[in-house]
């Protein structure tokens, strides 16, 4: 059952990433490039996103989920250094690229070998960053 | 050409359904590098993580000859840009502990303070390399 479900829902985000452009990377960074042609795809892409996920919070009130277990709490609304630095990195990279992940993977059988290098990059990075960011911990403990 | 917006609203809805199916469904928050990290740090490795990545690997390689024009990504050819883009988002996007999809598309409709200080800074962050990089320096 979670598995299946699973299955629909990457397959869905899928199929949303490669008929919304989010897999081109000049949509994204046209979308980033507001000194170029900027391209406002990505904000209608985000919008759309976002809609039927306002339904989906409102319906995780007083109920658990189909699959059982327990929706996520809310995270404290914490602003450390791990969500600022990280998110600047990510910003770079993506700006560089014109790839986050989803799309990254979504586009790997189609984006020839320069894609399948970038994913292979982002997984390098990905292994990484659990000791980078222990590291940023002890730098804030010892601040 | 001007249909592109409807295109990116029908793929954002279709985006925003497969998030909540995996909330509603499985209780879980769907974003791209944290299923995809924790499959590839072994944090938390499980079958319903990876048949995710099976249908979003799948689905746009059987749709994908059934549009015109085919969709293409038109990824850099510099190499030293491709693997240093990549690494920042993937140390980036763990660290930060999510992307577009967490911290966007699920962060923001739960109107969460993390998913939308963390999504105006990775979108600034791309503004400023790219016009960095591509208008004032001349290198992208």
């Amino acid at each position: 059952m979670r598995a299946l479900l699973s299955l629909l829902a990457g397959a869905l985000f899928g199929a949303g990433l490669l008929i919304s452009g989010m897999t081109d990377t000049t949509k994204v960074q046209g979308w980033l490039d507001v000194f170029g042609a900027w391209d406002p795809t990505l904000a209608f892409v985000m919008g759309g996103a976002i809609l039927p996920m306002l339904v989906a919070w409102r319906l995780t009130s007083g109920r658990t989920p189909i699959a059982g277990g327990q929706f996520p709490t809310k995270a404290a609304p914490e602003l450390d250094r791990r969500l600022i630095l990280g998110s600047v990195s990510f910003g770079m990279g993506w700006g560089l690229a014109g790839l986050c992940p989803g799309p990254a993977i979504a586009s790997v059988t189609y984006g020839g070998f320069g894609g399948v290098v970038f994913l292979l990059a982002m997984i390098a990075g990905m292994c990484a960053a659990p000791a980078l960011g222990a590291q940023l911990d002890r730098a804030a403990k010892a601040a | 050409m001007q249909t592109e917006w409807v295109w990116g609203l029908a793929g954002g809805l279709l985006i925003g359904l497969g998030a909540a199916v995996y909330l509603l469904g499985n209780g879980r928050i769907m974003g791209a590098s944290g299923i995809l990290g924790g499959m590839v740090d072994k944090s938390e490795r499980s079958f319903e993580r990876l048949s995710f990545l099976v249908g979003l690997i799948a689905m746009p390689l059987l749709l994908r000859p059934l549009l015109s024009p085919t969709p293409e990504t038109n990824l850099t050819g510099n190499f030293t840009v491709v693997i240093i883009a990549g690494v920042l988002v993937g140390l980036g996007t763990r660290i930060a502990n999510g992307c577009t999809s967490g911290h966007g598309v699920c962060g923001i409709s739960r109107f969460s303070l993390r998913g939308i200080i963390a999504t105006i800074i990775y979108i600034t962050a791309g503004g400023v390399t790219l016009a960095l990089m591509r208008h004032i320096w001349g290198l992208i």
